[in-house]
């Protein structure tokens, strides 16, 4: 239940505005908003992960939940740090199809939201990782839904003042009013 | 420094350069949190503190932070700003932090905040990164007002939650559901667009 709702009611894009940056920045190709979905799809998944234990067995024992913000940001760096290298140095095609996203993903704030909505929510380790997984396919999804459209979109002739970002956030909009139909089948 | 530069500094976050409308910045709390003005003003507010001190921080220590790990040293003031405002609302105004939810601790993801620090505040002295800071952070709530005010009249018939529209008014119910701001900003940068064309054909 929560896996798809995460990927088509709550979808990180169309109903929390998260990772618009990169959702807006990288859409342009099919093939790159794929390596991108999967990259942060990744992510997320280490980010829930790791940050669960490090929320429910330090900050909240010792009452340090102040520090939530400033150590789920710095967990984030260090992991997507960690990840880079690690793909470096055993798999370079990889490395070369996802290297440039990874330094992205940690201002990406899909990540940063993870950790904070599953904090907030209160989840179990459990449905943490799977809310985790399944808003990363949920983001990818929309981003490669998104180019998808965008390649179109390039034929297409749009009025110049709205060319670029207006509609693409047009775009946006529709597919997210689409998606709203999906509200319907989980209750 | 003479005075005029001053003012570019801070003119240019206004119109020229504003993260909005212009940059695409901050994208995620301005879609997110302009359903209604009361909360849009309040996550100005709240960039701007972030934004101001963080940039005042970051340029007083831009000579001492090695520059290998200068993006982690910027992150980790933010946050501690970030933190500081998250706990300032919880405190003082617990609805608001209520109605903000996630998104004031997503402020520390706020790209504004990191591109000017990276971009800004890292160059320059101290007095000029505070004026850049402030009229990034001006345009910023002057983009959120005008997103906000057009989304809470529209969504709902109100102003600052005072009626202005008849009861013949039927409120657009998608204006305040996700849809609508993606919907409303990609109209706000067409605007945007279209009224900085007519001023560069004007000259």
């Amino acid at each position: 239940m929560l896996f798809f709702s995460a990927i088509l009611i709550n979808n990180f894009v169309y109903h929390y505005f998260l990772g618009i940056c990169p959702f807006l920045g990288i859409s342009k190709r099919i093939d790159n908003s794929l390596s991108m979905g999967v990259a942060v799809t990744f992510v997320m998944a280490l980010t829930a992960v790791v940050s669960w234990p490090i929320n429910h067995w330090i900050l909240i024992p010792y009452k340090l939940d102040y520090l939530q913000i400033v150590s789920f940001i710095l967990v984030i760096a260090s992991l997507v740090q960690l990840v880079e290298m690690f793909i470096r140095k055993t798999s370079p095609p990889l490395y070369q199809a996802m290297g440039i996203y990874l330094p992205l993903i940690t201002v990406n704030c899909c990540i940063m939201g993870l950790a904070l909505l599953a904090a907030l929510k209160e989840y179990n380790f459990a449905e943490t990782v799977v809310f985790g997984v399944s808003a990363g396919l949920g983001f990818t999804l929309a981003i490669v839904l998104m180019a998808a459209i965008r390649e179109q979109l390039d034929l297409a002739d749009v009025p110049e003042p709205l060319k670029g970002a207006g509609i693409s956030l047009i775009v946006t909009g529709i597919i997210a009013l689409a998606f709203f139909g999906f509200s319907g089948m989980i209750k | 420094m003479p005075a005029k530069s001053f003012e570019q500094d801070f003119n240019k976050g206004l119109w020229t350069e504003n993260p909005v409308s212009r940059q695409l910045l901050g994208m995620c709390s301005t879609l997110a949190i302009t359903n209604a003005i009361m909360n849009g003003v309040a996550m100005g507010l709240a960039v701007s503190f972030v934004l101001v001190f963080s940039s005042l921080l970051i340029s007083l220590l831009r000579k001492l932070i090695p520059n290998q790990v200068r993006i982690a040293s910027y992150i980790v003031v933010i946050a501690t700003f970030v933190t500081l405002a998250d706990r300032f609302l919880a405190a003082y105004f617990p609805s608001m932090s209520k109605n903000l939810g996630p998104y004031v601790p997503l402020i520390v993801v706020n790209c504004i905040i990191l591109g000017r620090a990276e971009a800004f505040a890292s160059k320059n002295t101290v007095s000029t990164s505070v004026v850049d800071a402030l009229g990034m952070s001006l345009g910023y709530i002057l983009a959120l007002l005008i997103l906000s005010s057009i989304r809470e009249i529209l969504g709902s018939g109100t102003l600052l939650g005072y009626k202005v529209l008849g009861t013949w008014f039927e409120p657009w119910i998608i204006m305040i559901l996700p849809p609508g701001a993606f919907i409303a900003l990609g109209l706000l940068i067409a605007a945007a667009n279209l009224i900085e064309r007519k001023i560069k054909l004007g000259r």
